[in-house]
């Protein structure tokens, strides 16, 4: 970790506070800036368009492929349809999603940092303007200090119009998730959306206009977790972007280290350029070794790269490797690179093993459900008859898009058990025929009444099964029957 | 905030000092980033506002209104009424459908069964529970024993207008009080309670005899009560074979009904709930499993 005395150095000793340094990251260009723009590209393509994609689902339901439908407790994603109940198949997500973080940070440290958090890649596409309208690092700091003149302004008034148009469009990108997306995109033109849209795309328009046009590097210093986390998830076997100090040690400039190689005296192939500090996202000097504020972005790699192909030395000297592998070139042996460990093996497994169970219930999804509800006030209700009665509020669910009718019948108790449903006709064996609307659910109140003068036990465990009249769906769900006879 | 002690520099981190120490231990000064400080002075201001804007200080008998003049009370009470006008629409297809139509009706059901439980809860569990099982002297409404009948027309008569209310059409049938006014005397009372036992299968006392018992229930309860000890539903005259008694089953409990009755009311509830309440009471009661 990075102990930073310089920053308090160059600081105010008398203050109790600390104002951020602005950091300039110059312009690179090489694989990993490729690297980053394709997947910058990619995310951001997908945010912004993903909800125009329309899917058809039939006449009375939504035609947009990704949704979710808070008003009507639906969430879509093409062909799949989740219920708030079946809400564990974001759980399963969420599990994959750790996993696969830990997994990444296993194989080659914080490629989420890097290359796919939201967090970098807006603060990507931000920098990208800023270069575009006041040029590089050089051009913006010395902009900074130039007096406030017309040029200035015009700059600055660029800037900021182009950050709030992307910060705006992000803010709008995300209430289309939770709406029909052509449909608000002509109320928001016209100002006829809703209020509540209006207030979260202001919301996420000053989220993403301060986070990724000021806050930048400071969200990951100082407001994210992961960075702490990560600390305790990598190992000496894991690939990180990494200083080989073990070949630019000690380093000097190009002609001091040529005079030296010239003696013979040992001199390292980093000539101190300073270029992979000054691309930096964050700030950071790769050289001091692995630290909180490095986001593993690769940019360094890239700036380095490419000094080194101007001075005629092989590239490399940043690259993505391990503490270990440059003890072990110290001590004259190969490098070695394991991605395969007991520790990725046992996340990639979890990821594997998670995403067969949801994929195996999503295919073996049910399209009725029921649920069942003892009454617990009375358990039971002896009568004059000699019957005993029990009531059960019962809960069927047709996930279907056309009305469906079950048919309810109750396992497990004596022969001549009258089962009626309040509300509902019986069918010609006695049985309940319960109709349940298109994608919504039904409850109804059933009374399960034991033949006369039967002895019945304490508790006798019965099954609710519904069989769909058409195609036979069977749903069951198992509960008890209660008596006043001995436990 | 910034203090006049001596600077003084941690030698290991290189930072300075707070100036405070415990047994040798100095608290090191690592200042914390300016933009953090600046939130935390825009809570502060943030306070200040809503302070002016919304009610929040308490005086000694009141409290600071706020200009705003946010007040969580009204917001409930337009929330209650908006609530009342959004169910009027299925409230009046209540009062519109007849009490044999409504279950057919699934919205409509679902509706009635809903406020029925809402208005079971605040007006009737108190007596009958909150199941509707009654207590001793509050009829049980969960099986299938019914005084003054468990039809829905029956169940919708005893919600209107009660049993032994002021009401003009309340049910009235009183139970005479055979002892307290000296119809019978006590050994006549003794005897036809013990008849009346020895029918409903609990245990009699020794020594009594049951034959002038039997002239004694003729000539006295039979009207009400039914030649076969079976009831009146249209007097409330109660089965005396039912396993139910309001009153207890046992040969003290008869007695002292015979000789000093008590004779329960029901409420009239047609000037205290709307008639789509009454009505969805009925069916709520209805739903319970012992209607008829």
């Amino acid at each position: 970790m990075s102990t930073d005395t310089e920053t308090h150095e160059g600081g105010h000793p008398d203050t109790w506070f600390e104002s951020a340094k602005k950091i300039y990251p110059m312009a690179t260009h090489g694989l990993f800036r490729r690297i980053k723009w394709t997947l910058l590209f990619i995310t951001l393509g997908i945010y912004y368009f993903l909800p125009f994609i329309r899917y058809d689902r039939g006449p009375d339901a939504p035609g947009q492929a990704v949704l979710i439908d808070i008003e009507h407790a639906r969430g879509y994603f093409f062909f799949i349809e989740i219920w708030p109940q079946e809400v564990y198949y974001l759980t399963g997500l969420l599990i994959i999603a750790a996993v696969a973080l830990f997994l990444m940070n296993a194989v080659a440290g914080r490629i989420w940092c890097g290359y796919l958090c939201p967090q970098t890649v807006w603060t990507d596409l931000f920098l990208w303007v800023e270069r575009k309208v006041e040029g590089d690092r050089r051009e913006r700091i010395a902009l900074d200090k130039d007096p406030w003149t017309f040029g200035k302004v015009r700059k600055r008034v660029t800037k900021h119009f182009f950050w709030l148009m992307i910060a705006w469009w992000t803010g709008g990108a995300w209430v289309l998730y939770f709406n029909d997306a052509p449909t608000l995109v002509w109320q928001l033109l016209t100002f006829q959306a809703p209020m509540i849209a209006y207030i979260w795309i202001a919301i996420l328009t000053s989220t993403t206009y301060l986070l990724a046009g000021f806050m930048r590097e400071q969200v990951c210093i100082y407001m994210c977790p992961w960075p702490r986390i990560q600390a305790a998830l990598t190992d000496e076997k894991a690939l990180n972007v990494t200083y080989r100090w073990d070949r630019g040690e000690p380093r000097g400039s190009l002609k001091q280290n040529k005079k030296l190689e010239a003696q013979g005296l040992p001199a390292g192939d980093c000539i101190d350029c300073f270029q992979c500090f000054q691309v930096c996202p964050t700030g950071v000097d790769i050289r001091k070794g692995m630290q909180l504020d490095c986001i593993q972005c690769g940019l360094c790699i890239d700036a380095c790269d490419n000094i080194m192909t101007k001075i005629g030395k092989p590239t490399g000297l940043i690259g993505y490797d391990t503490d270990e592998n440059i003890e072990r070139r110290l001590e004259g042996k190969e490098p070695v690179y394991e991605i395969v460990r007991v520790r990725t093996v046992i996340y990639a497994a979890i990821i594997v093993v998670v995403g067969a169970i949801m994929l195996f219930t999503l295919l073996n999804r049910d399209f009725a459900d029921i649920s069942v509800l003892h009454d617990r006030n009375p358990v039971f209700v002896e009568q004059s008859d000699g019957t005993v009665r029990n009531g059960y509020a019962v809960r069927l669910s047709n996930k279907r898009r056309h009305t469906r009718s079950f048919m309810l019948h109750v396992e497990g108790m004596p022969a001549n058990t009258l089962v009626e449903a309040v509300g509902a006709e019986a069918n010609f064996a006695g049985r309940p025929i319960i109709e349940v609307g298109p994608d919504t659910t039904r409850e109804v109140r059933v009374l399960v009444t034991s033949p006369p003068w039967t002895e019945m036990p304490h508790s006798t465990h019965v099954t609710f099964r519904i069989t769909e009249s058409v195609m036979g769906e069977v749903v069951t769900t198992n509960d008890t029957f209660k008596a006043p006879g001995k436990p | 905030m910034a203090d006049t002690h001596d600077k003084e520099i941690d030698q290991i981190s290189g930072v300075e000092t707070t100036g405070h120490e415990w047994d040798g231990l100095k608290e090191l000064n690592n200042p914390l980033p300016k933009w953090w400080l600046y939130l935390f002075y825009a809570t502060m201001v943030w306070a200040v506002i809503y302070w002016v804007l919304y009610p929040s200080w308490p005086l000694v008998s009141s409290y600071t209104k706020g200009i705003l003049g946010a007040n969580q009370r009204e917001e409930a009470i337009a929330a209650y009424d908006k609530g009342v006008e959004a169910r009027s629409e299925f409230a009046d297809k209540i009062v519109a459908t007849s009490l044999e139509d409504i279950s057919k009706d699934q919205e409509l059901l679902q509706f009635a069964l809903a406020n029925g439980q809402a208005a079971f809860g605040d007006n009737c569990a108190p007596c009958h529970g909150s199941g509707g099982t009654g207590a001793e002297g509050y009829p049980n409404l969960q099986d299938d024993t019914w005084i003054w009948g468990g039809t829905l027309d029956d169940i919708h008569t005893t919600l209107l207008y009660g049993i032994r209310t002021e009401n003009d059409d309340a049910r009235i049938g009183d139970m005479p009080a055979f002892g307290r006014d000296e119809l019978l005397s006590r050994d006549e009372i003794n005897q036809v309670s013990n008849f009346v036992a020895s029918r409903a299968g609990v245990e009699t006392d020794e020594g009594i005899d049951l034959a002038a018992g039997q002239v004694l229930y003729e000539d006295n309860c039979a009207a009400c009560h039914g030649d076969n000890l079976e009831g009146i539903q249209e007097v409330g005259a109660p089965s005396l074979m039912s396993a139910n008694y309001l009153y207890g089953k046992t040969l003290p409990q008869i007695k002292a009904q015979v000789s000093n009755p008590r004779n329960g009311v029901m409420p009239a509830w047609v000037d205290r709930l709307d008639p789509a309440t009454v009505k969805s009471l009925t069916v709520y009661v209805h739903s319970f499993g012992g209607g008829q």
